[in-house]
């Protein structure tokens, strides 16, 4: 009987991957490879006309006004990463740092630091939407109560300040993630490798540079790749603090907020363009995907194995 | 100068760092930032309980608790319980979805040598990196064609497709590491595959089947921007949607604003206070290696 029980085995495995499989194919690859092909075509509302080749591209990165939009939102975005790179990842390091040392009360700042990471984006923007309303917000109203009036701003209404509100509220926002990535690496250094680090200096900033981070480096890498890709999705804290056009004055626009607007129109200009926009979405997807990929070659190459 | 002054100023030189020690400074670094992640948090949770009198004159002050019209209000004079309803279903049954299937691709992947079972896996993996997100236009068409655009289901199978990757990904890695011996003593024994599955194996996955669960309940639980594509009708929004047409029905009534913040943040809020070690493991699990 060995013929009949290798198609039973034959069968059940068959059983047990073609259903999660052909979710994959369906909803994640045939729709990311429907996004590339879109992007080629000429659109009439939902309706697909014909071939235009690299036509919609040319629009949205070389033809006015969709050019200097383009590129205003890939400004903004990488403002966005870099400042969260330093801001949420850098305290991030420190805050993971300071927990390691298992001070009393660790335990609960460890719960504390990561709460706001389980809060929806959308409750975390109109909280923060209320606090830095300018007259009764509680933040202008601490500003006032401590005599730092020059400080009392219209946070989000000025081009000058809105997108770094917006920064400070992404980070107060996500702050738990890197440190809890960062302190679990730390956590997993053997004792015996530090001790003996110990022994030959007396410097805290030595041990890190040479000891802790090289380790932590591997889930650095990640939390990097991570922010990065989230910084050039972002959509969901500007829509809900500035709106879908970046407010005030495009000050705040953001290539996730331009994409969507582009697709799906807004109510300023409630036109739905389905090839610029399937050209732009093609455009993110491969800076993603590049910079992404050469980046974590180059990251690992730094990291130590133990 | 004498040695003890000496030795006074060389301390005071040591600055803010001598004083109060490596520790001191850290310590309060933890509790500052502890303050910043819980003060808004408090006021929050403080002004729903306040008029709007209250919460522009005394911003700060706690209030009195047993006033409960705001959220008197925001339970029955909007859709909130069904809002909530919503999310909970989708939720629930998406991870549902999840955790069965992820499970059988893991178990066909980890535990039988068959044919292009590496390739699969990479096929899976991939899809940790993709964000779904920017192929948004074409899903709309798909669902559109399906019939489904507007209705649970959109939501469900997005959210599916997304959790999968690295419901896999943990599964496998989780299921290589359980000892082959158990199962070849069941297989002597006469019992089926799927026997051996569900009575044997699966059972030893629970620790990995809660990381897979809370990975993906976060992002489903809280996602907004596939509702604000996909469903129109008020009746079938989630909680995070939901919450924007009613803050923009309330934008005056700061005090019923703050009280639906709260009420949307509470229920993900408290299983998280009671599971925080597997809240922190199961979200921070993709990130290690």
């Amino acid at each position: 009987m060995p013929r009949l029980r290798l198609t039973g085995r034959t069968l059940w495995i068959t059983a047990l991957i073609v259903p999660p499989l052909a979710v994959m194919a369906t909803f994640v690859a045939y729709p990311i490879g429907s996004a590339l092909a879109y992007a080629f075509y000429d659109w009439q509302g939902l309706q697909r006309g014909e071939f235009v080749g690299l036509q919609n591209f040319y629009n949205v990165l070389f033809t006015e006004p969709f050019a200097s939009w383009t590129q205003r939102a890939f400004m903004h975005n990488i403002i966005v990463f870099f400042s969260l790179m330093v801001i949420q990842n850098g305290t991030g390091f420190i805050l993971a740092y300071a927990l390691w040392r298992e001070l009393p009360g660790a335990a609960f700042h460890r719960v504390a630091v990561f709460l706001p990471v389980v809060l929806s984006t959308v409750i975390i923007g109109f909280l923060w939407k209320l606090f830095f309303h300018p007259i009764f917000g509680p933040v202008n109203q601490i500003f006032r109560g401590v005599g730092l009036d020059f400080l009392a701003q219209p946070w989000l209404g000025q081009s000058s300040t809105a997108l770094g509100s917006l920064i400070f509220v992404n980070a107060w926002a996500w702050i738990g993630f890197p440190t809890l990535v960062f302190l679990a690496g730390m956590q997993r250094i053997p004792t015996e490798l530090l001790d003996a680090a110990r022994m030959e200096t007396d410097s805290e900033w030595v041990l890190i540079k040479k000891i802790v981070w090289p380790l932590v480096a591997p889930s650095a890498t990640v939390v990097f790749i991570l922010l990065f890709i989230g910084s050039f999705n972002w959509f969901e804290l500007p829509y809900i603090m500035v709106g879908l056009d970046g407010s005030p004055f495009g000050s705040t626009d953001v290539l996730g907020l331009y994409f969507y607007r582009t697709a799906f129109g807004n109510q300023s200009a409630g036109v739905q363009d389905f090839g610029n926009g399937s050209a732009l979405a093609v455009l993110i997807f491969l800076f993603i995907a590049v910079v992404a990929a050469f980046w974590t070659v180059r990251l690992r190459k730094r990291e130590i194995q133990l | 100068m004498s040695a003890a002054a000496e030795k006074a100023m060389a301390y005071d030189n040591k600055g803010i760092l001598g004083t109060l020690g490596r520790e001191g400074l850290l310590q309060i670094i933890l509790v500052a930032n502890t303050a910043l992640m819980l003060f808004p948090v408090v006021i929050m949770i403080f002004s729903g309980f306040k008029s709007n009198m209250e919460i522009f004159n005394q911003p700060f002050a706690i209030p009195d608790f047993t006033n409960l019209t705001n959220y008197v209000k925001v339970w029955t004079q909007t859709n909130f319980a069904r809002y909530l309803f919503n999310s909970v279903f989708v939720t629930g049954l998406s991870i549902g979805l999840i955790l069965v299937l992820g499970t059988m691709a893991a178990y066909a992947i980890a535990r039988y040598e068959f044919f292009g079972s590496n390739i699969i896996l990479l096929f899976f993996l991939a899809g940790l990196t993709l964000p779904l997100k920017l192929a948004i236009i074409p899903l709309f068409i798909l669902f559109r064609d399906m019939g489904i655009l507007n209705t649970y289901w959109a939501l469900i199978a997005v959210y599916v497709a997304m959790g999968l990757p690295s419901t896999v990904f943990i599964m496998t890695s989780f299921i290589r590491t359980l000892p082959r011996e158990l199962e070849d003593a069941a297989r002597m024994d006469g019992a089926s595959e799927l026997r051996i599955m569900v009575s044997v194996l699966l059972p030893l996955c629970r620790p990995a089947l809660v990381i897979s669960a809370i990975h993906n309940l976060v992002p489903i639980w809280n996602d907004f921007f596939f509702p604000l594509v996909f469903i129109q009708n008020d009746a079938l929004k989630t909680l995070p949607q939901g919450l924007t047409s009613f803050m923009g029905e309330y934008t005056t009534d700061w005090g019923v604003m703050f009280a639906g913040l709260t009420l949307a943040a509470a229920p993900i809020t408290i299983v998280y206070i009671i599971l925080s070690k597997q809240f922190i493991n199961g979200m921070t699990s993709g990130a290690l290696k």
